[in-house]
């Protein structure tokens, strides 16, 4: 096995890096006997791409099931502009300034497009308990400004045209951009990005990868794929987890050289041939 | 061709207390996925704060509004206290839970405001309007009965569709999970849902009182209706639940004018058994989900 501690020391003296942005320090997870997560760390720096690869059931998802609040960690801190969030709850996370899309994107069946991003717009929309208690209604400039800001993120994401529309009546590449635009709305300074690229053909990833890397102009990024194509072209630093650990980490041109990763990543793809999605 | 007359209007404005009823379940049942059994024994409760109040020498109006405020907060509180803890649990839990607060709240009643039968006022008259000779069974208080469900449900549309908090609400109701990553705080939303459901069964409770006999278990073949009146509409629907409210209001009234009054609840049930294994989904229900 290759200690993560070499890849680590390589990664972190690579460049003088700016104070991380969102960090994992020593993550693990243990579901009953299985550890899912061993002695993780991961660090999104601002205006970058962090990818996480690995073979499926390496820990992707649970890591960032970890980086949301659904999952908590056995051992090991979280850190949001260096600071160490003590108890991460998932409702806090898009008042901290951090959204998340998910592999099965969770979006509202019975909401229209233009709702379902509103919901993710409302963050910054906070009416009390007591007026909602008794219905007060929104004021007309917070309405036409939660509004504007769904219409902004639909029209980024290119679902403004499907405003009205039930999610459920949709293509999945079209639910894909309008979970994305949900995300985009609440404005977050980093996005965690679950799998964007699965279930979609090879000219859209390619326009995933562009509009990736059109968002560092705002925001950090942090996306998990299969699609080596789209981790090698949009990521700034990635790292690689195979059964639970880092085997790996750095740019892509270091990680895709790096011997355990080919070993235990591209080689077991290449074991597994067609079984492989 | 009278008879018909009276009976239909009759059967409507009963339909419209089992539809804010039925409305009352299907706002629970979205938000929590439980249904409330205790909500009849919660309007019975609200009811009798009103009448309390207005054996005190207030206005009808001002144990009205307290009634629907009593809702309102029984409740959150319920919610809050009783039904949060066993929420995300196994469902029978609730289920059980609700149905010992059924019996609870009867007996606090009991205890409280005693057993014995009680006639609650009207606020308006009960003799029919007269149409030509005829005197027909629609009542002043019939069309405030209609009408305040009428405004509740419009409010309700109004809550969901136009505030930020009904956004939210629906957004609770539809993905829990998802609605907290994006600040929700999905536990306020399912306090506001009992507690708006709450007030909608406490005037389902006040109107079926107006002009009647109230005691501790007045409210229990409201339960029976409404509830048929909300699997007829599918459960999930608030619009079905009304519909369906309609529905069982003008078919057990038929069957009261038509057939004999003793019948009613048999008919409630025959039709219930009859949605369940023709339309399981409800009548409105598009598509028949069914598992090979």
């Amino acid at each position: 096995m290759t200690s993560p501690g070499v890849s680590e020391t390589r990664y972190l003296g690579t460049r003088t890096d700016p104070a991380p942005l969102f960090a994992a320090t020593g993550v693990t997870v243990r579901f009953g006997g299985l550890t899912a997560l061993d002695d993780v760390s991961l660090a999104a720096l601002p205006r970058e791409v962090h990818g996480v690869i690995g073979p499926n059931g390496a820990g992707k998802t649970t890591l960032f099931n970890v980086c949301c609040g659904f999952v908590r960690p056995d051992a090991g801190t979280l850190s949001w502009r260096g600071r160490e969030i003590g108890d991460l709850r998932p409702h806090r996370l898009a008042g901290m300034g951090i959204a998340r899309t998910l592999q099965g994107l969770g979006l509202f069946r019975g909401l229209t497009v233009v709702e379902n991003v509103m919901v993710g717009a409302d963050r910054f929309h906070r009416s009390g308990f007591l007026s909602g208690l008794f219905a007060l209604p929104r004021s007309t400039a917070d309405e036409r400004r939660l509004r504007e800001r769904a219409w902004h993120a639909m029209s980024e994401a290119g679902v403004a045209g499907y405003a009205a529309a039930y999610p459920g009546s949709l293509p999945y590449p079209v639910q894909k951009r309008v979970a994305l635009a949900r995300a985009l709305a609440t404005e977050p300074d980093l996005l965690l990005l679950d799998e964007p690229a699965s279930g979609l053909g090879h000219d859209e990833i390619e326009e995933l990868g562009a509009f990736v890397r059109g968002l560092t102009e705002r925001m950090a990024v942090i996306l998990v794929d299969h699609h080596m194509d789209l981790v090698m072209s949009a990521c700034d630093r990635i790292t690689v987890l195979d059964f639970g650990r880092v085997v790996a980490a750095g740019s892509p041109g270091e990680v895709r050289d790096d011997p355990a990763v080919i070993d235990a990543y591209l080689g077991e793809a290449a074991d597994r041939g067609g079984e492989h999605d | 061709m009278q008879q018909f007359l009276n009976v239909t209007l009759g059967g409507l404005s009963q339909g419209a207390i089992y539809a804010a009823f039925a409305l009352a379940l299907v706002l629970i049942w979205r938000a929590t996925r439980i249904i409330n059994f205790a909500q009849g024994s919660m309007a019975m409760f609200s009811t009798y704060i009103a009448l309390v109040l207005i054996e005190s020498g207030q206005s009808y109006w001002a144990g009205f509004a307290a009634a629907l405020l009593a809702g309102l907060v029984l409740g959150a509180l319920i919610e809050r206290v009783v039904i949060r803890p066993v929420e995300g649990g196994p469902e029978l839990n609730a289920v059980i839970v609700t149905l010992g607060l059924f019996v609870a709240i009867q007996a606090l009643a009991a205890i409280l405001f005693g057993a014995s039968f009680e006639s609650f006022p009207a606020p308006f008259g009960l003799s029919g309007f007269s149409v030509g000779e005829f005197t027909v069974a629609f009542t002043p208080f019939s069309a405030f009965v209609i009408g305040s469900v009428v405004v509740v449900m419009l409010a309700l549309v109004a809550l969901f569709r136009f505030t930020d908090i009904g956004l939210r609400m629906r957004a609770s109701a539809f993905n829990q999970e998802v609605a907290r990553l994006l600040g929700v705080r999905v536990g306020n939303m399912l306090t506001l849902g009992w507690a708006f459901a709450a007030v909608v069964g406490s005037l389902a409770g006040l109107l079926i009182a107006g002009g009647n006999l109230v005691h501790p278990a007045y409210m229990d073949p409201v339960i029976v209706y409404g509830f048929v009146a909300a699997v007829l509409g599918g459960l999930e629907s608030p619009a079905g639940a009304v519909v369906g409210g309609l529905l069982i209001g003008l078919a057990l009234s038929y069957v009261s004018g038509y057939l004999g009054s003793e019948l009613v609840t048999l008919a409630a049930l025959g039709i219930l058994v009859a949605v369940l294994l023709v339309r399981p989904h409800g009548l409105f229900s598009r598509t028949t989900a069914r598992r090979v």
